[in-house]
């Protein structure tokens, strides 16, 4: 006993404790209402525990007893930052069931507007992302173009953010000429702010340090955790369901699909920055199109789309149609469908049961940053605490759909 | 999504050798019916396969049917990038039965599953960490049941003068449900004065 004595060391051991740290509920870099339990070993991470649902509101329960039309403003209120990205999985659902068609102008709309909200999601993400690790300005600029496109949601459906535009079988009205003239016009004008963008982050030193091989995502696991969207597609991962499972009229336009090399944060920027590029391409595609492809914008059954203000006032049958669809509302056939669309964020799908009435008996809403937030744990673990905030504005969560 | 057809449900049947129990296509998408306790082999089966390579679980949930003997449904969505093709895997249990966590298959299975359990109280055997995961700590009940009300039973306010938040039973008794099913199709009750015809 006396040797080991000898052999300590003259400086005394001290103990090692595990530091535990409460990264919100209210955090500037949680993007909304996320509270992270942390388990630090100095500076550098050891465990993440996301606490999640301080924002659930019960969306999925809320739905079960509403009829399918008083359920499509929902959507918008998931992810609130691309809200018709959501309507648009959950009326294609309903449309898969009626078996209803959507007018090809419709088509060209929705398209056109899935794409404004794949531009105002990227926009936030991107800003804010540069927000997180230290870049106060890209936010700023980010915001003015963000407005210019929420006037566009305005003046198509009347709201800023929660649209409700989508309807089964089309869209609820019809743009003007100057509306599409004016989207055009901001098509022609945003490649110049990209490229301001570009000067401004892409190149920064200080947003490369913070960026460059942090969060690292290989293609095995990006495929395990069931990761969509810009999270497998910056892993190197070629699939995006505009492409890979086409819907609405996605074949017949244009673009690329940008693909990241690393699997890390900056790659994702990366992507993002390219898809707002494709996505200014389709939307000239969409505004070309428009303007050669005159129709209406719904489908003529008045079974499931409620008949025009001014046909109701000459017809007894449209009033009739009109009092029912907006009291009892239109019955979907029992079943279950699954649709998604290829959301900003990610597969943003609907798992719709249906038992025949006018309510859906199960709606499961497949929210992309619900499975991109659980692998918060395994992507910080050996990070420093400093990236946290870097990886959790790469994965582009919102609460509004993580929580429902 | 070629390959999408009953064929495959079928080949996925004789393969699984019992584990699947049906496979029907409806609105042009697959689904198949399987035994609880043979889920974790069947989806690493499907995941494996060189003919199937079902790499991702896309979801996971639950549907409630309060009127069967196995109430829950727990229906696994997959995905398989490589041959572009989607299926749905449904299993059956009741609230004591546990189904086997397929987290070891999938390991985002791991929070759709915490969901699963939060919301219908179904449990998972071989979870990791069942805890809830949506609602608030020290939520009582599964509020995606059918039978658990849509107002709930607390509710929530901030008490000025115990400084603190507090938990009270719900004032509001009822929810607004209108009843606005046509008598002539849907509805199930015989409306009043109607009681003695026949139909």
């Amino acid at each position: 006993m006396a040797d080991d004595m000898t052999q300590l060391p003259a400086v005394p051991e001290t103990k090692v404790r595990k530091f535990n740290i409460n990264f919100g509920p209210q955090h500037p870099a949680a993007h909304g209402v996320l509270r992270l339990v942390l388990e630090l070993d100095g500076e550098v991470v050891e465990r993440v525990d996301p606490h999640i649902g301080l924002l659930h509101r019960g969306t999925e329960k809320l739905m079960e007893a509403r009829t399918y039309l008083q359920n499509t403003p929902y959507f918008d209120r998931l992810d609130y930052v691309a809200p018709m990205n959501q309507e648009h999985a959950f009326v294609m659902a309903i449309e898969k069931m009626l078996g209803l068609e959507v007018p090809k102008r419709a088509q060209l709309i929705r398209v056109l507007f899935c794409e404004i909200g794949r531009i105002l999601s990227h926009l936030l993400n991107v800003t804010t992302q540069a927000m997180d690790v230290g870049a106060l300005t890209p936010p700023l600029w980010g915001f003015e173009q963000r407005e210019k496109l929420m006037v566009f949601y305005e003046r198509a459906c009347g709201a800023r953010l929660h649209a409700n535009y989508f309807r089964p079988g089309g869209v609820h009205q019809d743009l003007t000429e100057a509306l599409i003239g004016d989207i055009d016009a901001w098509c022609i004008d945003f490649p110049n702010y990209m490229k301001d963008m570009d000067d401004l982050i892409t190149g920064n030193r200080i947003f490369k340090q913070r960026n460059v091989d942090i969060g690292v995502v290989t293609r095995d696991e990006a495929l395990a955790w069931g990761f969509s969207g810009v999270m497998v597609r910056g892993s190197g991962i070629a699939w995006d369901l505009r492409r890979n499972q086409p819907y609405e009229c996605y074949d017949e336009l244009e673009f690329d699909i940008p693909l990241g090399k690393n699997g890390d944060c900056y790659d994702r920027y990366l992507c993002r920055m390219e898809e707002m590029r494709q996505s200014v391409r389709i939307m000239r595609q969409c505004c070309a199109k428009l303007a050669t492809t005159p129709g209406p914008v719904m489908t003529e059954n008045n079974k499931v789309v409620p008949p025009r203000r001014a046909e109701m006032k000459r017809s007894m049958e449209a009033l009739i149609h009109h009092f029912k669809l907006y009291t009892e509302g239109f019955h979907v056939p029992a079943g279950e469908v699954y649709t998604c669309v290829e959301a900003p964020k990610g597969e943003f799908g609907v798992y719709l049961v249906a038992d025949g009435s006018n309510k859906p008996y199960r709606c499961k809403i497949r929210a992309p940053g619900f499975h991109h937030l659980q692998s918060m744990d395994w992507m910080n673990r050996g990070h420093m605490l400093a990236d946290v905030s870097a990886i959790l504005g790469s994965l582009d969560i919102v609460f509004g759909e993580v929580d429902r | 999504m070629s390959l999408l057809s009953q064929d495959l449900g079928d080949k996925i049947m004789a393969k699984a050798k019992g584990a699947v129990t049906s496979a029907s296509m409806a609105f042009g998408e697959l689904n198949l019916e399987a035994r609880a306790d043979q889920i974790v082999p069947l989806l690493a089966m499907l995941r494996d396969d060189a003919e199937y390579q079902f790499q991702q679980l896309v979801e996971l949930c639950g549907v409630d049917y309060p009127q069967r003997p196995l109430r829950f449904d727990v229906v696994y969505l997959l995905l398989s990038l490589t041959k572009n093709v989607r299926i749905r895997v449904k299993v059956q249990t009741d609230e004591d039965t546990a189904v086997p966590s397929v987290a070891s298959v999938y390991p985002n299975a791991d929070w759709c599953e915490r969901e699963a359990f939060d919301m219908y109280g179904i449990f998972f055997s071989g979870h990791p960490d069942l805890r809830r995961i949506l609602t608030d700590y020290g939520f009582h009940g599964h509020p995606l049941r059918k039978d658990f009300p849509m107002s709930g039973y607390v509710e929530v306010r901030y008490d000025d003068s115990l400084k603190r938040v507090v938990y009270e039973p719900v004032k509001i008794t009822e929810f607004r449900a209108f009843d606005f099913l046509s008598p002539w199709e849907g509805a199930q009750y015989a409306l009043p004065g109607d009681e003695k015809a026949k139909g």
